[in-house]
Order: structure tokens, then C-alpha cells, then sequence
């Protein structure tokens, strides 16, 4: 019996699976009902057992006792008491089961029933109470000297199967714990191991452990024991025999089949018992009184009398001395401040932290404090404010193109070249728009600039380009001036180099490239007369003296005097009488002047011709030039080095070299038209030489590489310059030696310059093929300095070779101008 | 007695600089100390007038700073400050490197502090001084008051960026000082007014904080100048809040507790709290608001001798007095999708009433459901639910009235509409050369060429197409026509050979009295063209007569002239083509329409 109840504990549970299990797979279905039934029962017996605890306590507190003392003998049961069990076992399940199934059929026919099946409940359990009875009885019987006996086979394997479940089935042995505790509290001196419930006395005979027992499903053996020989199934019988035994054993439904050894145990009532109150929920020994008072041995209440025995020292009823004395000195201090609370601390930390701003500066904005600072500051400039390409929607144009952005891409290493730093970018909406990548960049670049970049003051130009242009009266304020051409002289197949004008300004004659020059009438245009001259004419001059109507042609290295027969008859004719006959010479001529020049009276056909007088010079000349009253003449041979200017007497057929010593190429020369002085232009310097004195006055300095020709106010006190370094110079005499003013007027070498003689007018030829008249005034009043303004600019010459304007010349009387080109023509503005 | 001789570089140029290096050495202070001072001072390097004489002869190009401002370095008492610090860092490394956490905390409880105060008043003597250098102060602190904390950046220094440029927006909104404003692919353009001098700072957009390459940025010297900056933002905001009358620090969040804190639990929660704040007004000490004195004040004592000026500075007053008020009577809602902060500060500051949807951010005034709400500011295509009684708008709809001094219609910025281009304010008016785009010169109230043809052709094109595909069809018809007409032609011919004959004297005679007629003279009209050429040609001979002094600076400025004149030529080249092939593209894409609805029909 005791043996049934060890089993129990362990594997109540294992038994109603297995009773399951057998329902399902027989598939009887009777069966299957009777242990539904008996399941139902049980529900039913807790029910009914609420009603008859009292009863039962006291029977299970018996019980207990019973068992309690029993239990030592319990441990050397054998198989003989065993057999004797079962078969009392049998005879209880059969009338068992015929109650139950009698019960059955009564709760079939319905619930009225119920008293009466709780009656043979109530039997029922008193028949147990008094099996468990006779159980505890029994025992005692045996004889102790079978305790040596070997050890039965059903008995190892209870202990094994103990063991192993004993984990697995936590809530039986807990509950058996709180049995056995229900036991301890009555009886305390009990040894609580009496019931042999310990690891140590586990008695294992399979050695395969704690390991899942159908592994060893497939093989006929269960395990090993301690000698490693296997422990073989026992044999099961088969199908039928299972069926038989069910049919014919009483205890079937309380046998369990042991895992561990594989043999049946059968459950002793009291395991049913535990299994069914364990089913039900209820505490798994009966005779526990859950409901018993409590007793609080150590509880919150004050109690009246001490645990202890002695009382409280005094000390621990009066305030301490030393710690007064420490927080009085606290209280001091935190008063006088030398020491501060936390809270204190932690603020005057924070206001440390916290930034403290008042009114700095004064109560005027624009108010300075005195006291030291940078010298001379310099503020940095701001940024430049944003454009429209910036915008984060600009309009179309402002968006790079495709080849735009490869430009810009292109200059990934200069950015500098870029035209903005940046790509221009479209969004449309606001929404859209990301942060900008080189934001952090830029503002970084922008401290650099503030800290690292020298500074120094700039001085910015707020002028318009138009501002630097000088203020002129306008050229409609200073009329009459040439403005447009009027006449073309054309005859002559070849580049005309120069011009002249008769001092009455009727006739005009030119010198040409094609050995000829030509008399034209002003006023019609026409080409009175053409007069062979045998070279090329580089210079011509009209005679200024009314009286004569000579001209002087520079022919290669010939001078030629011709009148050219226009005019007053009677002037020509005087002038041909006069100059018929040869002056008789005097004095001696001396050789350095024969060696240059040699006076020639003109033959017939010269004469007829119109030339009268030739004077052949030893190299070829380059211009000739009157004296205002129209007797003496110079003429320049720039490679005669230090005879390059001579200047003749016409009225006595005589030459003078002035110059001993060459100072430059000499370039053309000027008579002044008041006083006896003579301005020799080298390639660098203009000299003026006083004739009377034999000395030089003043040496201007043009600050050119080449002078090609001057002109001189007729006032006499200003000189105009051209150079062939596309500049002309203003002089004033009075001044000083260097130019007045310099003129930029034309984009190429200026070939000519010549000043009006009524108005205050000059003009200018280029190689540029303009003619510039500009207006030229010379105040009388000495502190007023003369008026330049250019007035026209007259470009009518056609292309021709690589030169423009060889010669230009005004009108004796009129505001108007003559100009030689190397187009063959002469044009007239005016 | 002997005069002592002369050694060189010891008076003049050469004296008057000093090398960084030596600079360094007359300190006594580390470079990157040096580099703080600088920062901190002031103190800047200064280009000579002669390098070589200033550099002592040396070879290169040194960094010379000015010798009195190197002893000016020396003389202040945040040069022993630094090497306190020094010092300082010394002991606190030593500790750390001992573990010794007592002496290590008690060395951080005693953490020198750099006082600037003085600094601030010696770089800026008088406050218009600091106000006319607020430019890159506030354009900084504005970007780190969006920075997290970094290695180079302590947490309390975009704290403290935050709350100065949060009280000096206050103070633009309290004084209506706000003038321009423009939206950059850098950020936002603000341009204010304040004591008279123009203020123009950027807001970067969202996300400005991307981590920086080391060689790119180094965000110590940054933080330097945020350090100085921080200072005087506060001092002029303590003054700007005086003059106003407002308290000073201003109460920004109704709610209280450590700001940090909260800034540390919920980043965004705490940004738009202080947006949130934007929309109240700031508590006044009394007094009556100083802006309204001030603007009447103006009024009367403008005075000049230039009628352009004069007339040009009564624009302006006019202009800045339409501003004030641009946005007063209306309530805007501004929409979730829409950048807040930009939107609110410009419609608070010009006198308008915002509110947004209170449900995700605090501080809205009124809902949207709000029936007076007259404007609704949208960044998205289309809404599902619409009020009849409000416009939706696009933002830049405020930009550009802001920058308009009026309320723009808005057609062109309604909800979904193609947005006009965005223009920028701040470009010089008096510059002539500049490239104006039609939509700048349409604002500015001055003819836009092309713009008139525009809209007649806009006004014409459905009929001119109508013409077109009338003219297509009669085509054929007319070539008939035309043949008919000549044969016609021919037998008229021949017709009036037959009566030739008989008309032939009377002809004649009719002919000789035309001849004999006195024929009514014409008058001679100066052709403009040939006058110009005359007035460009006396132009150019004057231009001759330039000073020779002048004469490369005027080519160098014609030169300009010219390049300017060339960009806006080119542009606008661009522009014509882009606007060219817009309509041509519009003209097919109807044409495709027409063609297809006619297919359907077929």
C-alpha cells in the first residue's frame, strides 16, 4: 500500500494521461466514459467534500497520524504485502465500480439524482478512510526479518520512478510538502526525513539519467545498470492481453505504466485521493486547516512592555554638546557668509555662467567714452549684397546653361575666374529649398577676411568715365570752322606731297610724286597750269610778298623760283622783269657755300616754262620756307649734316650757311613772322636762333622721337609741333620750353600742322588720312592761357598706300582748308 | 660734435610694422593665443604702403601688423587672463592625469572667465559704432544658434546664440525696423533699420549643420568670434530694449524650468516654442511707443540742397512709412509645410497677425477655422478643404510685398500658380549698366520693351492662329483668284490702247500744267541719326583732349562699362530666346490639342 502511495505523488498525473491515452487509441468507447464519468466524479466530490470538511479533517488528521507513525516501516515493504494489498485493491475498485457506474446511470437520469450519488460519495470515502486504516494496520503484521530480504523488483522501480518525476511533477511533491508541513506543525519532533523523501536514499538503479525516455523506444532494453548492464524492457503483452487485463482487472485504471523500468504500478487509493484533490485544486493533504487563525508572533504594534530588559542610556534623551557647538558655528558662519548651502552655491554658479549686460555706452548714441584704442581703425568692409542669381526662384536667364556650367565647372581650380561663385539655382517652391553645402564655408571664409586680411585704406572712385573727360565749349560756339568738303582737285597721277596758297587766296598750287606741279583756281577747282619740274616736289611756298608772283619748288636737289603766271598781269610781269636780270655780285661767295649751292639763271625753255631761277643744291631737299617779307627763303637738306639749312637772298642771288656744327637731323625749319628768328626742328628738339645776335635763344624740348613738321601762330608766341609719334605740342614761348599741351588727336604720325592766319583755327593731317581742325585761341591777356578745342574731325581722303595726308594749309582769308593726300587729289573744306 | 649716423628702418615705414613673428615674440604668447587676442581685439594686419621698406627688406610677403597695435595688445589685461588660462589647464590637466577628482573638481569650480565688456566699448566707442558692425555678429550667431554641440563649440554657446538672436528679432518686431527682405539658396536675406543704420543679416535654412571637413572650416576661430560676438549682441540688445522701453531680459516662454533641459528632452518641441514666442508682444515699462515719435519727427526735419536727393529721401521715408503698416488689419495662417520662422517674423514685424495649426505646434493665436483669417499661407499644390473667405497664398507672396512696400495682388502667387521670379531688393538703383530683367522693370513702374507686344500678342494669339488656318484653306482659293485677276488685267490693256489716241493732247497739256505747278516746299527735318553721329564724333575728339594723367583710368572704366554692357546684352539675348522657344512650345502643344480633338472628332 505504501508503495501505491509513494507512486502516486509522482505519477498521479502520468496515469490520467495514460488513461487518456488508452480511451484514444482502443477506441472503446465505454471505457472512454467511464473515465470521463470518473472524472466527473471527482468534480463532483469536491463539491460534496466542502460540506463534509469537518468530518474529514478530523478523519485525515487521524489518518495522518497513522501514517506518520507508520511510514518507517513502511520504507522495507515487500512483495507480499503487496500481493495481499491488491487484492484488497480489487475488491474495493469493483465495488467501486459498481457504484460509479450505478451513480452514472443516476446522474443519466438527472439531476435529482445527485443526493444519492453524494450519498454513496460520502460512503465512498468513508470506505477509504477505513482502507487507509487497515493499511496502517497491516504493516505492523510484517515480519521485519523479510527487511533484508532482497529488495523486490517492483520496489526499485517505484524508487526510480520517484526520482525522475520528481521535477516534473513540482506541484504533487509541493503539495505533499505542505502535507508533510501540516504534520510538522502538530508534531515537530518528528524527524522530517523519516519518510525517506531525500535525493541521498533515492535508491537509481537505471543509470541513464535524467533524459527523455522514448529515445530508447526503438530498442529493447531501457537503460543501463550500475554492473552497464542494459536493464531490458519487461514484456508487454499484446493487444488482447491488454484488453483481458482491462476487462478482468479491477485495479486497470489505477495501474501506471512506469517509464523508467517500463514495469505497472499500481496506485494505492490514497495516491487517487491526492490525485483527485490535486485535480480539484484543493490543498493536497486533507488535514491541513487553511483556515486555521494566525498567529503574529512579531507584529507593528508598540508593545506595552520591552523585549529588552534594560532602559535608554540618558544621553540619548538630552541633545549632544559637541554637536550644538558644530551647528551653532555652521549657523554663524552660513550668517556671516563664509560658507554657503548648496542651493546657494549652485545659483552663484549659474550667475557666474550667465552673461550680466547693462547699459554700456552712454546715453547718447553717437557719445565716445575717451580711453585707448586701435590707431587708426580701419572697419572692414561689408559683404556685398546678393544679385538676382542668388534667388532661390530667379528668373530663366540667370540659370546656367549647359555650356555655362561646363565653363564653370572648367574652373574648379581657379575659382576665382569664375563670374559667380556659386550655381544658380531654380525651386519652385519655398519648401524645396535644402540648406545651402557651403554655408558653414563661407561664414568661416568671412572670419578669416576679418581677422587675417591686411587692411589699408582705399580711396574709391566715384566718378563717371564721362567726368574725366575735360569740360569744352562746344564746337557750335566757336564757328566758323571747316566742316565738310567742297572740293576735290583731281589731275595729278601721282601722290601729292604738298600745297601752296597765293597770299590772296585765289590760286593754289601743288607738287607731286609725278614730277609736276600744278596751279588750280580755288574757287572752280580747275588746273590752270601744269609745269614740269623734272623731280619729285617735296616742297612748295608761295612767295608772301604781294609784289612778286613767285613760287619756290623744292625739286629733288634742285629749287626752282617759277611764276606760275596766275594772277595780276602786271605783277607777273614785274616779276619777270625783275628777275631777267642777274644782281651783280659783289662780294665773294665763300666755298663752303659753293660747295652746297649754286644760283642758275633759267633758260628758255625753263623760261618758257615759267621757272626762272633754279639754285641746285649738293643734296636733296626736303622743304623750303619764306621769310614773312618775301626776300629771304630757307631751305632744308636733312643729309647735308652741318649745311643742311641754308638760307638764300633772293633779291641779291645769295646763300648763307648759318651752321657750322650739325645738331641732329634737321628737319624743317620756320621764320618767325615779326622778329628776325629762325626755329630749327631736329628730329628731337626744336632750337630758336636769334639771326641778328647769331644765337641761340631757347631750346625746346618735345619729348618725342621725330618731329615732322612745325607751324607758328602768327601772333608768333606759340609753335605747334608734330611728330611722327601721333602727337602734337602746343608751345607757349613765353612759357616755358616743354609743351603746353600735348595733343593725342590722331590714331598715326602726324605728317602736317598749320595754323589760320585771321582765325583762331589750326589743323593737323595723319597718316590716318583725317584732317582735325581744331580751334586754337590765343588770349591777349598774358594770364590766360590759349583755348584748345578740337572742333572737326575731316577724313574724305580715299586708301592709298600706306599714307593718309601729306599736307594741309588754310585758306589766307577764309576758315577754310586745303589738304594734300596721297590719293592723287587736293580737297578743300569748308 | 658728430651727427649719429642713420641706421635704416628705424624711423618711417620700416618701423612702423611688425612681423607676425615678431609680434609672437614681443607678446610672449603661443600662436593660437595670439590668434584669439586678434579675434577678440580686433586686431587685424595692415597692408603697407611700401612692402618692402615695411618688411625691413625681407623678401616675400610677410603678415605685418601695425607696431601700435601690437602694444596695444600688450598693454590689456586679458593678455594675463590668457595666460591664466594657461596656467589653469596646466593644474586641471596635471589632476586629471593623476586622478585626483577632489583637486580636479575644485580646479573646475574655479574656471576663469574672460571679461570682454571692456573690449566691446573700446572696439565700438559709440552704440551707432556697434549697431554699424552687427552685420557679420549677427549673420554668425544666427548659423550657430542652429549648431549642436561640438568639440570646438560648448553646448551653452548656440544657448546663449539662440536667445541673443531671438530677444534681436524681438527687438526688430518691436520697432518695425524690418525693410527687405530676400530668399537666398543661402539662406534668408534680412536687411533692418534700426537708429538709422541698415542691418543685414542671413538665416540659413533648415539642416544648416553639416560636419565639416578639418581643413575646410576649423570652428575654433569661429567659436572666437562667437565668443565676442555673443557679448555685444547682448549689449546692444540691452540698449535697443531701452530705448524701446521693454524689459530687458525679455520673458520669451510662458512656461518655466531650466531651458536646457527642456531643449535637451525635445529639440523641436523647444525651436517652436521660441517661434511661438515671436508671435507675442513684448512687455512695455511704460511710456508710449518711441517708433511714432520718432517717424513724425523725420517728417519735418529732412532738409536738403539737392532736389534729386531730397525727393529721393521722401520716397524712402514714404516708403518705410507704408512698411510699418503693411500687414496690419490682416490674420494670416500660416500652413504646416511652410518654414515658420521667416514667415511669422515678417509679418509680426510689419504689423500683421500669424497663427498656425495649434494641434502641432504651440502658441497659435487663432485656428484655422477661423472665419476672419483673410490669408492663408500654402507651399503646396492644392488643398482638400477650402475657406471662400480667405486667399490662399504662396509665401513668397510676403517676401515680395515686403520688399514692394505694398500689398502685391495675388493672382501670380496663388495656391498651385507658377510663381513669378524672386528678385532681389538690395541691388543699386543708380547703376545703369546692370542687366534689369522685364519683371524688375515692370515693379519699378518703367516700360518693359516687349512686354506690350506681349500682351497684345497674348490678346491675339487665338485669333491670329484663327487667321492663320483661315489664311491655310483660302490659299488655293486665292491663287485662282489671282489668275482670274491678271487675265482680267490684259483685256483692260488692250482696252486702253484704242483710246490712247484721242487723249493724247490733252494729256499733254495736263501733263506741262502739273510741270508749271508751284509744288508746296518741305520742310528739312534734321535727321536725329545724323546729329547723333555728329555729337558721337565731337564726343570722341573730346574724349582725345583727356588728361594723360586720366587717360588709362578711363579706358579701364570704359573697358568696364563696356564688359557690363556686353553681360546684360547677353542676358538678355538669353532671356529672349528662353521666352522664343516657351512660346513656340506653347504654340505646338495647342496646335497638338487641336489636332488631336479633331482626330476625336473624325
Amino acid at each position: 500500500m505504501r508503495k501505491n502511495m509513494a507512486t502516486t505523488k509522482s505519477a498521479s498525473k502520468r496515469k490520467l494521461e495514460k488513461v487518456e491515452q488508452n480511451g484514444k487509441s482502443n477506441g472503446l468507447v465505454t471505457l472512454n466514459d467511464q473515465e470521463e464519468s470518473d472524472e466527473g466524479d471527482y468534480l463532483q466530490t469536491i463539491s460534496d467534500n466542502d460540506t463534509t470538511d469537518d468530518e474529514g479533517d478530523q478523519s485525515g488528521t487521524e489518518e495522518s497520524d497513522g501514517e506518520g507513525n507508520v511510514i518507517e516501516d513502511n520504507e522495507t515493504d515487500d512483495g507480499e504485502d503487496d500481493g495481499s494489498e491488491e487484492a484488497e485493491d480489487e475488491s474495493e475498485d469493483q465495488s467501486e465500480d459498481e457504484s460509479e457506474e450505478g451513480e452514472e446511470d443516476a446522474s443519466e437520469g438527472g439531476e435529482e439524482d445527485e443526493t444519492e450519488s453524494d450519498d454513496s460519495k460520502e460512503s465512498d470515502l468513508e470506505w477509504e478512510s477505513e482502507a487507509s486504516e487497515d493499511e496502517v494496520i497491516k504493516p505492523l503484521k510484517i515480519d521485519k526479518k523479510l527487511k533484508s530480504k532482497a529488495q523486490s523488483h517492483s520496489l526499485d522501480a517505484r524508487e526510480s520512478n520517484k526520482t525522475s518525476s520528481k521535477e516534473k511533477t513540482i506541484d504533487i511533491s509541493s503539495s505533499k510538502n505542505i502535507e508533510s508541513q501540516g504534520s510538522e506543525v502538530q508534531e515537530t519532533s518528528k524527524d522530517e526525513y523519516e519518510s525517506g523523501d531525500t535525493s541521498d536514499e533515492e535508491d537509481i538503479r537505471n543509470t541513464v539519467g535524467n533524459i527523455p525516455m522514448n529515445w530508447y523506444d526503438e530498442y529493447p532494453h531501457l537503460g543501463y545498470d550500475w554492473e552497464g548492464k542494459p536493464i531490458m524492457k519487461p514484456k508487454t503483452g499484446d493487444t488482447l492481453d491488454f484488453f483481458l487485463k482491462r476487462m478482468e482487472d479491477p485495479n486497470f485504471f489505477r495501474t501506471v505504466k512506469d517509464p523508467q523500468t517500463g514495469q505497472d504500478v499500481v496506485l494505492s487509493d490514497r495516491d487517487v485521493e491526492l490525485i483527485k484533490r490535486l485535480q480539484s485544486g484543493k490543498i493536497p493533504d486533507a488535514a491541513f486547516d487553511d483556515t486555521a487563525p494566525w498567529i503574529e508572533y512579531f507584529t507593528s504594534d508598540v508593545m506595552k512592555t520591552p523585549l529588552r530588559k534594560f532602559p535608554e542610556h540618558k544621553r540619548s534623551f538630552l541633545p549632544s554638546k559637541s554637536e550644538a557647538a558644530k551647528v551653532s558655528k555652521y549657523v554663524h558662519a552660513l550668517k556671516m557668509g563664509w560658507m554657503k548651502t548648496r542651493k546657494e552655491l549652485a545659483e552663484e554658479a549659474k550667475k557666474k555662467r550667465e552673461k550680466n549686460f547693462y547699459m554700456l555706452w552712454g546715453a547718447d548714441d553717437n557719445s565716445v567714452e575717451e580711453m585707448r584704442r586701435i590707431e587708426n581703425h580701419l572697419p572692414a568692409p561689408k559683404r556685398h549684397l546678393p544679385g538676382h542669381a542668388e534667388s532661390y526662384n530667379p528668373p530663366a536667364e540667370y540659370l546656367l546653361d549647359r555650356e555655362e556650367l561646363r565653363q564653370w565647372k572648367k574652373c574648379q581650380e581657379t575659382p576665382w575666374k569664375r563670374k559667380i561663385h556659386f550655381v544658380p539655382q531654380k525651386y519652385k517652391s519655398l519648401r524645396e529649398v535644402p540648406s545651402y553645402p557651403r554655408y558653414i564655408r563661407e561664414r568661416f571664409l568671412r572670419c578669416l577676411d576679418l581677422y587675417m586680411c591686411p587692411r589699408a585704406l582705399k580711396m574709391k572712385l566715384m566718378i563717371e568715365p564721362e567726368d574725366l573727360v575735360p569740360k569744352l565749349p562746344s564746337p557750335r560756339d566757336l564757328q566758323p570752322f571747316p566742316t565738310s568738303m567742297s572740293m576735290i582737285y583731281q589731275g595729278h597721277t601721282d601722290m601729292v606731297r604738298c600745297i601752296t596758297v597765293d597770299p590772296k587766296g585765289q590760286f593754289m598750287i601743288s607738287g607731286s610724286d609725278d614730277l609736276s606741279i600744278k596751279v588750280w583756281e580755288v574757287s572752280t577747282g580747275r588746273c590752270m597750269r601744269t609745269i614740269n619740274v623734272g623731280g619729285v616736289v617735296r616742297s612748295v611756298a608761295w612767295c608772301p610778298n604781294q609784289a612778286l608772283s613767285l613760287v619756290a619748288v623744292a625739286a629733288d636737289r634742285k629749287l626752282l623760283l617759277i611764276n606760275p603766271g596766275v594772277g595780276d598781269s602786271l605783277v607777273i610781269a614785274k616779276t619777270d622783269i625783275l628777275l631777267k636780270e642777274e644782281p651783280e655780285d659783289s662780294s665773294a661767295i665763300p666755298e663752303r657755300v659753293k660747295a652746297a649751292v649754286q644760283w642758275e639763271q633759267a633758260k628758255n625753255e625753263e623760261w618758257a616754262a615759267g621757272i626762272r631761277i633754279i639754285i641746285n643744291h649738293f643734296k636733296e631737299i626736303r622743304q623750303v620756307t619764306w621769310h614773312g617779307r618775301g626776300d629771304y627763303f630757307a631751305t632744308v637738306m636733312p643729309e647735308g649734316i652741318h649745311r643742311s639749312v641754308v638760307i638764300h637772298q633772293l633779291s641779291k642771288r645769295r646763300s648763307q650757311v648759318p651752321f657750322s656744327r650739325s645738331k641732329g637731323l634737321v628737319q624743317c625749319v620756320l621764320f618767325h613772322p615779326v622778329q628776325p628768328m629762325l626755329f630749327v626742328a631736329t628730329q628731337r628738339n626744336i632750337r630758336i636762333y636769334d639771326l641778328l645776335k647769331q644765337e641761340m635763344v631757347k631750346k625746346l624740348s618735345t619729348l618725342s622721337r621725330w618731329v615732322s613738321s612745325m607751324s607758328i601762330h602768327p601772333g608768333g608766341d606759340n609753335l605747334l609741333v608734330g611728330t611722327y609719334d601721333r602727337k602734337m605740342m602746343w608751345f607757349d614761348l613765353d612759357l616755358s620750353t616743354k609743351p603746353y599741351q600735348t595733343l593725342r588727336l590722331h590714331g598715326t604720325a602726324v605728317r602736317c600742322v598749320a595754323y589760320h592766319k585771321r582765325y583762331p583755327l589750326f589743323a593737323s593731317g595723319s597718316d590716318d588720312r583725317s584732317v582735325i581742325v581744331s580751334h586754337g585761341m590765343v588770349y591777349n591777356d598774358l594770364l590766360k592761357n590759349p583755348l584748345i578745342v578740337p572742333l572737326k574731325r575731316l577724313q574724305y581722303h580715299e586708301p592709298n598706300n600706306d599714307f593718309g595726308v601729306f599736307d594741309v594749309i588754310f585758306h589766307p582769308t577764309q576758315p577754310w582748308v586745303f589738304s594734300a593726300g596721297s590719293d592723287k587729289t587736293i580737297r578743300l573744306y569748308s | 660734435m658728430v651727427a649719429k649716423r642713420k641706421k635704416k628702418y628705424e624711423s618711417g615705414e620700416g618701423s612702423a610694422y611688425m612681423s607676425r613673428r615678431a609680434a609672437l615674440k614681443k607678446l610672449q604668447l603661443t600662436l593660437k593665443d595670439f590668434r584669439k587676442l586678434c579675434i577678440l581685439k580686433g586686431v587685424y594686419p595692415r597692408e603697407p604702403r611700401k612692402r618692402k621698406v615695411a618688411q625691413k627688406g625681407a623678401t616675400g610677403i610677410q603678415t605685418l601688423y601695425s607696431k601700435k597695435d601690437i602694444l596695444f595688445l600688450a598693454a590689456d589685461p586679458i593678455i594675463w587672463k590668457m595666460r591664466e588660462f594657461k596656467s589653469h589647464f596646466k593644474k586641471v590637466g596635471r589632476a586629471r592625469a593623476m586622478n585626483n577628482q577632489d583637486q580636479l573638481r575644485r580646479f573646475m569650480k574655479r574656471h576663469p572667465t574672460l571679461p570682454l565688456d571692456h573690449i566691446v566699448k573700446e572696439r565700438y566707442p559709440s552704440f551707432i559704432d556697434a549697431l554699424r558692425d552687427l552685420d557679420d555678429c549677427l549673420t554668425l550667431l544666427f548659423l550657430f544658434s542652429t549648431f549642436p554641440s561640438l568639440k570646438a563649440v560648448p553646448r551653452d554657446h548656440s544657448e546663449m546664440c539662440q536667445r541673443l538672436t531671438m530677444e534681436f528679432l524681438h527687438v526688430v518686431i518691436a520697432a518695425k525696423a524690418l525693410r527687405k527682405v530676400f530668399v537666398s539658396i543661402k539662406g534668408y536675406y534680412f536687411q533692418a533699420e534700426l537708429r538709422g543704420e541698415t542691418i543685414t543679416w542671413i538665416v540659413p535654412h533648415h539642416f544648416s549643420f553639416q560636419p565639416q571637413n578639418k581643413s575646410e572650416v576649423d570652428f575654433k576661430v569661429m567659436s572666437h568670434f562667437v565668443e565676442f560676438y555673443c557679448v555685444m549682441l547682448g549689449f546692444v540688445n540691452f540698449r535697443l530694449y531701452n530705448q524701446l522701453n521693454l524689459y530687458y531680459p525679455p520673458k520669451l516662454t510662458q512656461s518655466t524650468g531650466d531651458e536646457l533641459e527642456k531643449k535637451l528632452v525635445d529639440e523641436n518641441a523647444y525651436v517652436s516654442e521660441r517661434i511661438a514666442s515671436l508671435n507675442v508682444e513684448l512687455a512695455r515699462s511704460g511710456g508710449n511707443d518711441p517708433v511714432e515719435e520718432e517717424e513724425q519727427q523725420l517728417d519735418q526735419f529732412v532738409l536738403s540742397d539737392n532736389p534729386e536727393q531730397m525727393e529721393k529721401m521722401r520716397k524712402e521715408i514714404e516708403r518705410t512709412r507704408k512698411l510699418k503698416t503693411l500687414f496690419k488689419g490682416l490674420k494670416i495662417f500660416v500652413n504646416r509645410e511652410v518654414p515658420r520662422e521667416p514667415i511669422v517674423f515678417c509679418v509680426r514685424a510689419l504689423g500683421g497677425q500669424v497663427s498656425w495649426d495649434k494641434t502641432l505646434f504651440v502658441g497659435s493665436t487663432f485656428d484655422e477655422d477661423d472665419e476672419t483669417i483673410t490669408h492663408q499661407i500654402v507651399d503646396r499644390p492644392s488643398m482638400e478643404k477650402q475657406y471662400i473667405s480667405r486667399y490662399y497664398i504662396q509665401p513668397q507672396w510676403v517676401f515680395d510685398s515686403v520688399n514692394a512696400a505694398e500689398l502685391l495682388p495675388i493672382e501670380r502667387y496663388l495656391m498651385g500658380a507658377i510663381l513669378p521670379p524672386h528678385l532681389s531688393p538690395f541691388l543699386d538703383e543708380t547703376r545703369d549698366q546692370r542687366y534689369k530683367p522685364p519683371e524688375e522693370l515692370e515693379l519699378l513702374g518703367q516700360e518693359v520693351p516687349g512686354l506690350a507686344k506681349k500682351a497684345q500678342n497674348a490678346s491675339d494669339e487665338e485669333s491670329e492662329e484663327e487667321e492663320e488656318e483661315e489664311a491655310e484653306e483660302a490659299e488655293g482659293e486665292d491663287e485662282e483668284s489671282e489668275n482670274e485677276s491678271s487675265d482680267m488685267d490684259d483685256a483692260e490693256g488692250v482696252e486702253e490702247e484704242e483710246e490712247d489716241d484721242i487723249d493724247a493732247e490733252e494729256k499733254e497739256r495736263l501733263e506741262k500744267k502739273k510741270k508749271m505747278a508751284v509744288t508746296r516746299g518741305k520742310l528739312e527735318k534734321e535727321d536725329p541719326s545724323v546729329e547723333r553721329r555728329e555729337a558721337y564724333s565731337e564726343y570722341k575728339l573730346r574724349e582725345k583732349m583727356i588728361k594723360n594723367k586720366h587717360r588709362k583710368l578711363y579706358k579701364s572704366m570704359m573697358e568696364g562699362r563696356t564688359k557690363r554692357k556686353k553681360e546684360a546684352w547677353l542676358l538678355r539675348k538669353k532671356r529672349k530666346r528662353i521666352e522664343e522657344e516657351e512660346t513656340a512650345a506653347k504654340k505646338a502643344a495647342k496646335r497638338e490639342k487641336k489636332k488631336a480633338a479633331a482626330a476625336l472628332e473624325a
